[in-house]
């Protein structure tokens, strides 16, 4: 088994998001070749050589690939595939925007959204909102699987795999780039936080979320929100957490003023603690939520606050 | 232009579904069917298009069995000129589902196929991008926002770090996102002229197309329970248990 994988980056720093990819295909076994497309990348590639269990890397250079289209990266990779049996990618914006073409030339269903590798040719995905888990087998000769990172960990370092360089498709390409407007933050990214703190329709207004960056910066957490806070443009649309924004499985997460509607649990009831704060005691989120406070939020986060301050943080 | 729009019937979004007991599925029995609503959202994009002009057609095609004529039966009447219904009784995979759209492409010229992202039953999130690439067309997926000029269609996308915006050359995939728009209800005169608008009855076979699924279910099981925990009285109480019961703060 020959299986190559996709790295996500920003051509600067390898995302966690790699390792567990890698993790899973571990799972399946084989020899594991990353493959860095990128402008300027170099230290990507070098940190993807780092990791433990990559058999090699493959890097791609080229200005075409400061923000790979998937056009492009259905040139690059598609020609390479002769020589896998498995191409995997992150189920980021950019594997679920890619993968399915590749998927379509080899003529084979692509396996979105793995959570678990049973076999080399056996998978459990989760259907409807994750309301049921589906475990499927391949009877396609080549496999196109796009994996959750939240579910698997993150393969660590002690690898020391050779750099290889390979060339970047020339074009010309029936789409471009043109411009990027990405959220900024401090904050650590939605989908790698310990710690998540989501805001819904109860927060009124994008003002009001300054209560909950309050409580964020304590707990060195991201801040997410649910689709109606995104819909009312009180956040930006990448902080939705659910069936269709962001899965996210943080050690903790907080729900403020969301009512727990199965989209929404969809993207973080594998989260290790929950905690739900609502003024209706009837809301669903408490049916998942560890610890439950009934509480008007606009009086409970000022004394989340003040109590947190208290313990030290 | 002409404008085709691939249309799923799903379970309602409003329907926790169950798992059978035998693990073969999930309970679809007396379960309310609506149009997936990425579909919803890709119809209203298209019908604007048209309202703006420069659109003459708009198509809407879907593959499943016989009552999903009464989901193309909702697009003609948000807008839609004429429906394309390829039956069948079997569960369409996304690549089945793609080739049978390209043979729709071949026969009808649209310049722009738009479809929502993701179908809220298998959350598969491909059908799209496989005909884009079937095609050889470019896409633009998980589109909040499209403007045409000069055969190109600029769209902008959400991404997991904010928004990208592409160019696109038409012929295109464009996918559809939540923000795109907010679909329209239908009005009971539409809903009544929609009623004698054609929908055309095609099958598989008609086009060629093999759609036997490549992937077995080996089974469809519950997702792990969560139970509910406990009531917490004050905010106090709640710091204490993550500090000291639970040790995931401080
Ligand atoms: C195709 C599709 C995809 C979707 N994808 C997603 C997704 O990915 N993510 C997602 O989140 N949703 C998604 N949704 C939407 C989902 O169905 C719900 O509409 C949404 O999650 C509701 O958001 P909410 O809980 O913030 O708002 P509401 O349901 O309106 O809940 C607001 C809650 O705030 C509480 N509240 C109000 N004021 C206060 C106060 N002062 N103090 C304390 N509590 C208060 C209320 O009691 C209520 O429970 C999707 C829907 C569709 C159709
Ligand atoms: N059976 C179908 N009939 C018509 N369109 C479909 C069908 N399945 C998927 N699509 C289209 O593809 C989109 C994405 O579906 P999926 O790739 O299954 O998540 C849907 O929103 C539809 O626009």
């Amino acid at each position: 088994m020959s299986i190559l994988l996709l790295a996500e980056h920003d051509n600067t720093t390898l995302s966690d998001a790699t390792r567990a990819a890698v993790t899973a295909a571990k799972k399946i076994g084989g020899d594991v070749d990353v493959l860095v497309a990128g402008s300027g990348a170099g230290d990507v590639a070098q940190a993807a050589a780092g990791i433990e269990g990559v058999t090699k890397v493959l890097h791609a250079d080229g200005d075409i690939f400061a923000k790979p289209t998937a056009e492009a990266l259905e040139a690059l990779i598609l020609p390479m595939m002769d020589g896998y049996d498995v191409l995997i990618a992150v189920a980021s914006t950019t594997g679920k925007n890619f993968a399915p073409r590749i998927a379509a030339k080899l003529d084979v269903m692509q396996l979105s959204e793995v959570v678990a590798v049973e076999s080399a040719d056996t998978f459990v995905r989760p259907i409807y909102a994750g309301n049921a888990m589906m475990t499927v087998q391949s009877t396609d000769a080549k496999k196109v699987i796009t994996v959750r990172p939240t579910t698997f960990e993150k393969a660590g370092d002690g690898g020391s795999a050779s750099v290889e360089t390979v060339d970047a498709p020339a074009g010309p390409f029936k789409s471009a780039f043109v411009s990027e407007e990405l959220s900024k933050s401090d904050r650590p990214e939605l989908t790698a936080a310990k710690i998540v703190v989501s805001g819904g329709r109860g927060m009124q207004s994008g003002d009001n979320f300054v209560l909950l960056d309050k409580i964020a910066d304590k707990l060195n957490a991201a801040v997410g929100a649910s689709r109606a806070a995104v819909d009312a443009g009180y956040v930006p649309n990448d902080y939705q957490v659910g069936q269709t924004g962001k899965v996210v499985a943080p050690e903790l997460y907080i729900a403020v003023g969301i009512s727990g509607a199965i989209q929404h649990l969809a993207g973080m009831k594998d989260s290790k603690i929950i905690v739900a704060i609502n003024k209706d005691e009837e809301a669903p989120i408490f049916s998942v939520a560890d610890y439950g406070l009934v509480a008007d939020l606009f009086k409970a986060l000022p004394e989340l606050e003040e109590e947190l301050t208290k313990v030290g943080l | 232009m002409k404008i085709l729009v691939p249309v799923k019937r799903v379970v309602d979004y409003n329907v926790k579904v169950r798992v059978k007991p035998d693990q073969t599925g999930v309970d679809l029995a007396n379960v309310k069917m609506s149009m997936n609503p990425f579909c919803e959202i890709a119809v209203e994009e298209a019908v604007r298009m048209k309202e703006k002009g420069g659109v003459e057609e708009i198509i809407v095609v879907s593959v499943g069995p016989q009552q999903a004529q009464e989901t193309i039966r909702t697009a003609l009447a948000m807008g839609a000129d004429r429906g394309i219904l390829i039956q069948t009784d079997e569960m369409a995979e996304p690549l089945a589902v793609a080739k049978l759209l390209a043979k729709v492409v071949e026969a009808e010229g649209p310049e722009m196929v738009i479809l929502g992202k993701q179908a809220i039953d298998d959350d598969s999130n491909q059908t799209g991008q496989m005909l884009g690439a079937l095609l050889d067309w470019p896409q633009a997926t998980f589109a909040s926002e499209v403007e045409l000029s000069d055969g190109k269609a600029n769209v902008t996308r959400e991404i997991d770090g904010g928004l990208q915006t592409l160019s696109v050359e038409l012929p295109a995939i464009v996918t559809t996102d939540l923000r795109l728009n907010e679909p329209r209800y239908a009005s009971l005169p539409n809903i009544m002229k929609a009623k004698r608008k054609p929908i055309d009855a095609k099958t598989p076979e008609d086009f060629g197309v093999d759609i036997a699924p490549r992937l077995k279910v080996i089974k469809v099981s519950e997702p792990p329970k969560r139970e509910a925990g406990i009531k917490v009285e004050s905010v106090a109480e709640l710091v204490d248990k993550l500090k000291n019961k639970e040790g995931v703060i401080g």
